[in-house]
């Protein structure tokens, strides 16, 4: 497959290069070339005229049910959900069955992995079948290829082990991501509120969150180790992750497109596709988060991806399962904050390109010479109808089927090979 | 006698989803239907032919009698069904049985469930009219109806009352039934338990939240009491019914707050001697078995009602 190509007339943002400029991207043998590098005079040409020339974007928080539940999702038609959404790289979760908490079942998704269309990075397991009770053997999961380690899913309860999880974590340099719940709080199905009370369904508190926010906050200030915070929701999470950072603590955190989207008035219906953990919160939250991805505050949005079948969804409110599938959604939704002028189309790469590697300490996210050819083409204008047929997830839980959504990737490139494209 | 011509909804999920205009018509039409219940013969043929299922996934005495009895008094044919709630665990889902229910062609259903909002999932399933017998904590729109016609009788209006309701706001459907529906009316309610028992938000439905139980039953029109619970799955919500009782009961010195002719109400099953001193309970100002006589008389509307929308 060829893997020479030049990316003509394209508005080139990378961050990390300060740069954002319409020029021409010059890809040799799938790597980042000098802008100014002799080749050939027939290197094929990439028109991007009105598109964005960006790093590779990274989803560092999805499910992708492989092992286990691939009538949910599969690697390979997570990874191509992911290249439709512009994603080049996805890090999945460990909540597979059996548990990704040893090296032969992280093994096992980098071989299915090897024929995905984006690159996978798997996420190990804090404790072994996320139980909460030993660690699983952090070093053989990353030697095999983890490149985080998360219980996500479920809260670490004792205090104890994710103090213990972030210290021997710190020892191979891997991220900690924490799901932050206090479980006794949680016991509910929407935001606590009154739309829980009009609904009659049971509530989750904020404080259900930003008390385990603190904790986490507070094992990595006095162990002097780096934390990060998935799927962000309250207002009172962030306050406390901004004064931390403020204070030099080593923390970051990601939110997830549904919750800068929709508040819990869209749980009306008892429409079972917008039940997640955490909750869609009040609109103060929604309007706290918007700021805090703007000011830093929050570094990632990430999609918390989680496909499900209707047997899971297709049910009361109370019995349904929680989570949507986002990685087809997540860039438009996104590129509704910057013509909102909530963050600026620089800011967008950071939040999707750029930082997510950094934070997993994974390569990506700029596009110096020499880097691999991870780029993703976006129409910030490109205007669509997001309908059941157009899904490429196994599953179709998610709030956003039937929205007209504007902005997309076009094309998805990785390491030089087209893995996406929808230009001529 | 109505025609339904007026009436334009084929599910009753919730009183939230009728107008004023939509209550008093239901008002009036179980008002007229009361009388049949009086008769030696307690049986017309309005509702000959038509299938009516009771599908109820909780346990229920009085409401399952209730809608039975008024099917029965129309002359439908009922059938009374109550899957065992681990059901779901043999893998027949809510969807399932809504299809199988729904191949044999009934007319009416009638729901009760544990979980808010199943009836407005059944109803996306279905042909048959659906009705809500009472969803989780969410509503129970028969209740809060046989409510407002028993306070209608005795006070002959629904405008300016003031009804205090007192006890677990948080898990009563009775309660949430009740306060969008007098709200609607034109009167106001004011709730008042332990802060453990008023949800969130509850003003946003209508309520007025009070401090102090003299605050909530100071010149009331209606005093309704709710059952309650000491704790509810591991949920502390109580130290104990002794207490309860004493800080938040009606006793008659309580029940002299309110106006000498205030109606004393409640959903039932009564814990005398928790919620209600029996003397209260039992007095003369109790309309209890009002509301239960009331609720037939509603019931009947109900279903005549919607099947004049099929």
């Amino acid at each position: 497959m060829n893997t020479t190509w030049r990316i003509i007339n394209g508005r080139i943002i990378d961050p990390i290069n300060q740069t954002d400029q319409v020029r021409d991207l010059l890809i040799i043998n799938g790597r980042i070339a000098e802008p100014d590098q002799t080749v050939a005079p027939d290197v094929p040409e990439i028109d991007a005229a009105g598109c964005w020339v960006v790093p590779g974007l990274t989803d560092m928080h999805v499910h992708l049910r492989e092992p286990g539940e691939e009538f949910k999702e599969d690697i390979l038609s997570g990874a191509r959900a992911a290249a439709a959404g512009g994603f080049t790289g996805v890090a999945c979760m460990p909540n597979t069955q059996p548990v990704n908490d040893c090296k032969a079942v992280t093994a096992l998704i980098l071989a299915q992995a090897a024929q995905a269309a984006v690159r996978v990075y798997p996420v190990g397991a804090i404790s072994k079948g996320l139980e909460g009770l030993q660690l699983a053997e952090f070093g053989e999961m990353q030697a095999a290829g983890a490149v985080a380690v998360s219980d996500d899913g479920r809260p670490v309860r004792d205090s104890q082990l994710m103090r213990r999880a972030l210290e021997y974590a710190s020892d191979f340099g891997l991220t900690v991501i924490a799901h932050s719940e206090e479980p006794s709080l949680s016991k509910g199905v929407m935001n606590e509120g009154a739309m829980s009370t009009r609904l009659g369904l049971k509530g989750i508190p904020t404080a259900a969150e930003s008390i385990m926010v603190y904790r986490e906050i507070a094992l990595a200030e006095f162990t002097g180790t780096k934390v990060h915070i998935a799927h962000v929701s309250t207002a009172m999470s962030l306050d406390l992750i901004r004064s931390a950072k403020a204070r030099g603590v080593r923390v970051t955190a990601e939110t997830a497109p549904h919750y800068f989207t929709l508040t819990d008035e869209a749980v009306a219906d008892y429409d079972t596709n917008v039940k997640m953990n955490p909750p869609l919160r009040s609109a103060a939250d929604r309007e706290a988060i918007k700021l805090a991805l703007a000011d830093g505050t929050l570094d990632a949005i990430a999609t918390d991806h989680a496909p499900h079948s209707i047997l899971e969804k297709e049910l009361e409110f109370d019995t349904a399962a929680n989570g949507i599938i986002g990685l087809e959604t997540a860039l438009p939704l996104t590129l509704a904050l910057v013509r909102d002028q909530v963050i600026d189309a620089r800011r967008l790469v950071e939040l999707l390109a750029v930082n997510p590697p950094a934070i997993l300490g994974i390569p990506g996210g700029t596009l110096r010479p020499g880097a691999a050819a991870d780029v993703t083409l976006i129409d910030p204008k490109r205007e669509f109808l997001y309908s059941e047929e157009q899904v490429v997830s196994k599953s179709r839980n998610t709030p956003f089927l039937g929205w007209q959504l504007q902005g997309r990737a076009v094309l998805t490139m990785v390491g030089g090979e087209i893995r996406y494209t929808l230009l001529g | 006698m109505a025609t339904g011509s007026t009436f334009s909804h084929h599910h009753i999920l919730g009183i939230e989803q009728l107008s004023t205009e939509d209550i008093s018509y239901i008002l009036s039409t179980a008002d007229s239907f009361k009388e049949i219940s009086a008769r030696p013969i307690k049986k017309v043929p309005t509702l000959r032919g038509h299938t009516i299922i009771n599908l109820f996934f909780e346990p229920s005495t009085r409401t399952r009698l209730s809608f039975e009895v008024a099917a029965k008094r129309m002359s439908a044919d009922t059938f009374n069904i109550s899957p065992s709630t681990s059901s779901t665990t043999k893998g027949e889902t809510l969807i399932d049985t809504a299809r199988n229910i729904s191949a044999m062609h009934p007319d009416i259903i009638i729901i009760r469930h544990s979980c808010s909002g199943a009836p407005h999932l059944l109803s996306r399933y279905v042909d048959a009219a659906v009705i809500n017998a009472g969803d989780g904590a969410h509503e129970h729109p028969s209740q809060g109806l046989l409510d407002l016609l028993t306070v209608k009788e005795h006070r002959g209006t629904l405008s300016g009352l003031k009804i205090a309701i007192i006890g677990d706001i948080s898990h009563s459907r009775v309660a949430h039934s009740d306060i969008v529906g007098f709200t609607k009316m034109g009167s106001e309610v004011f709730v008042y338990g332990p802060s453990t028992l008023i949800p969130k938000g509850i003003d946003q439905l209508g309520a007025v939240v009070c401090t102090s139980l003299s605050q909530a039953v100071r010149d009331a029109d209606v005093v309704m009491t709710l059952r309650i619970q000491k704790e509810r799955q591991d949920d502390p919500l109580l130290p104990s019914l002794r207490e309860y009782s004493r800080e938040f009961g009606i006793s008659r010195s309580v029940l002299a707050l309110a106006r000498p002719d205030a109606l004393v109400m409640h959903p039932g099953p009564v814990n005398r001697g928790v919620e209600l001193n029996p003397d209260v309970a039992d007095g003369p100002q109790s309309v209890i078995l009002d509301q239960v006589t009331n609720g037939v008389a509603v019931r009947m509307a109900l279903l005549y009602l919607v099947m004049g929308n099929m």
